[in-house]
């Protein structure tokens, strides 16, 4: 029993270390991102290793969704002969949330991964050191370029996620029951507002922000060699992801508060 | 020059006279990671132009005491004074200005991954100079020239061996003309052909940008070749300083042990 609280106790202590520590590293990185040099080259590079790579998978994971929620949904709405607002059910269910959330989770995974790991590689082969030694911010250098590119890359693969999704919803309603893409979308879009589409998809950059910081500062206090790499990465993507969930339930609730 | 008279004290209150300017000053310097001591009251003193060999045994702070000097850990206690400069409590825009009067080799070389070799030698280049790009890349292929690496510009650190990495990592701590060299286990790793060569390498660069050095390792004979100086640590603190030849003749018991492992 006492065993069991002292295990509890240390649990706590080291969830609250954890948040201090990355509220500090955040303090670090915010300060950096603030001051020049800016590092353009580098954040172009991320645009591209964080964003362009990343496309096939988020469009792959899209029209996966769109397909799964045409043919599940199609059976729910004829049972209940409410089949002509398929439509309107594909489009706002992948707008307002399977598209930014399936986008966020992808994302954590590749990208949470492959951060993690890059810079967990380079903090135990001293790279990071030489950097630091070269009179070069690292903060700067490394976790401002990923963080921002992961803030303005999501809400964009998040467009991209949502096309896929809705073109292959439309594909897997036309080959039960032949309908137009263009009647298709124009049935979905009644009753749609900008602000529908507008606020879930820039929650998106939220996301960027968690799966970026956490993964650089995962990645940048690794321990113990090639065994701590691991860690780093497998960290860097359960705990991006477990945050992107999380933040998805803060954030529904207040956009439904502020975009009512 | 101009000839001054820097004071190294010892554990024992014992003062060594070493003639010439100080470069680098450590005074009292205490480190510790949780309840290990490592660096328990280290002084030493590094005077231009000098080069001083830090041996010890493993997990003895060697690299710890190198990590202190560039500022990428802080001393819990003492201070450390580069060039007339204290470095404790620097903000680290003035850090980062002592940082550029100092080249580091580190113990893998630790040359960017995702950069060529003539990337990686121009990266502080890049940063901290005006060059054009064809002025910087005359540069770098003037610093390979020096290291014998000028036929492996495109080259990615994968793709070349442990000693010529040490190489490139040399050219690129060279690379902006740095007043201070430090060097952590230059040798480690290299089989003793290679080993020798990086050594008559450090040398050769020494003498010709007339640096002031600070080689961390366990090799004998390479500190034997490379270094004027030689500072013994042991239990966080340093058991002598003197010539390779004084160190040899020592009576001290945990001296002699060490130089007969290598005899």
């Amino acid at each position: 029993m006492e065993s069991t609280s002292t295990e509890t106790g240390t649990m706590i202590y080291r969830s609250l270390e954890w948040f201090g520590d990355l509220g500090s590293f955040s303090w670090k990185v915010i300060r950096a991102a603030l001051t020049r040099p800016f590092e353009l080259r580098e954040i172009i590079r991320q645009f591209d290793e964080i964003g362009s790579k990343s496309l096939p998978l988020v469009a792959l994971a899209g029209a996966a969704v769109g397909t799964v929620l045409a043919l599940e949904t199609r059976s729910s709405l004829v049972r209940f002969g409410a089949k002509s607002m398929l439509p309107s059910a594909i489009l706002f269910s992948i707008v307002h949330e399977m598209g930014p959330v399936i986008t966020g989770l992808v994302v954590s995974g590749r990208v949470g991964a492959g951060i993690g790991a890059e810079l967990g590689s380079m903090k135990v082969t001293e790279q990071i050191d030489a950097i630091e030694a070269s009179a070069v911010n690292p903060y700067k250098l490394l976790a401002v370029t990923r963080v921002l590119a992961c803030i303005v890359v999501l809400p964009l693969l998040t467009l991209v996620a949502d096309a896929c999704g809705i073109f292959s919803g439309w594909v897997a309603e036309t080959l039960a029951d032949p309908i137009s893409l263009l009647r298709f979308l124009d049935k979905g879009l009644t009753g749609v507002h900008f602000s529908d589409f507008l606020a879930p998809t820039l929650r998106t950059s939220f996301f960027g922000l968690i799966i970026g910081l956490v993964s650089c500062f995962q990645g940048m206090r690794t321990r113990g060699g090639t065994e701590g790499v691991g860690r780093s990465a497998t960290s860097s993507v359960v705990l991006s992801s477990l945050f992107v969930i999380l933040a998805d339930v803060i954030l529904v609730k207040l956009i439904i508060i502020f975009f009512p | 020059m101009k000839q001054f008279t820097a004071e190294a004290n010892l554990e024992n209150n014992q003062t060594v006279n070493i003639p010439g300017e100080p470069a680098l000053v450590l005074r009292d310097v205490h480190k510790s990671f949780g309840t290990q001591h490592v660096l328990d009251g280290i002084n030493l003193t590094v005077v231009r132009g000098e080069t001083l060999a830090v041996l010890g045994r493993s997990g003895t702070g060697k690299s710890v005491l190198l990590k202190l000097i560039i500022g990428l850990q802080n001393p819990d206690g003492g201070s450390i004074c580069i060039q007339g400069q204290e470095s404790s409590g620097l903000g680290l825009n003035e850090m980062n200005r002592l940082r550029i009067k100092m080249g580091v080799l580190f113990q893998h070389a630790a040359l960017y991954d995702s950069l060529t070799v003539e990337e990686n030698v121009a990266f502080p280049l890049a940063r901290h100079t005006k060059m054009s790009q064809s002025e910087r890349s005359e540069r770098v292929k003037e610093l390979l020239r020096s290291v014998g690496m000028e036929q492996d510009l495109n080259k990615m650190p994968s793709d070349i061996s442990g000693g010529m990495q040490k190489r490139v990592g040399l050219a690129r701590a060279l690379a902006l003309q740095p007043e201070i060299l430090l060097l952590d286990e230059p040798t480690a790793g290299l089989d003793p052909i290679t080993s020798s060569e990086i050594d008559n390498l450090v040398l050769k660069l020494q003498k010709e940008h007339d640096l002031t050095s600070v080689v961390v390792t366990h090799d004998l004979q390479s500190a034997r070749i490379i270094a004027d100086r030689l500072a013994l640590l042991d239990k966080g603190k340093v058991a002598m300083e003197g010539s390779f030849e004084e160190l040899a003749e020592s009576k001290d018991d945990f001296v002699r042990e060490f130089f007969k492992r290598d005899s």
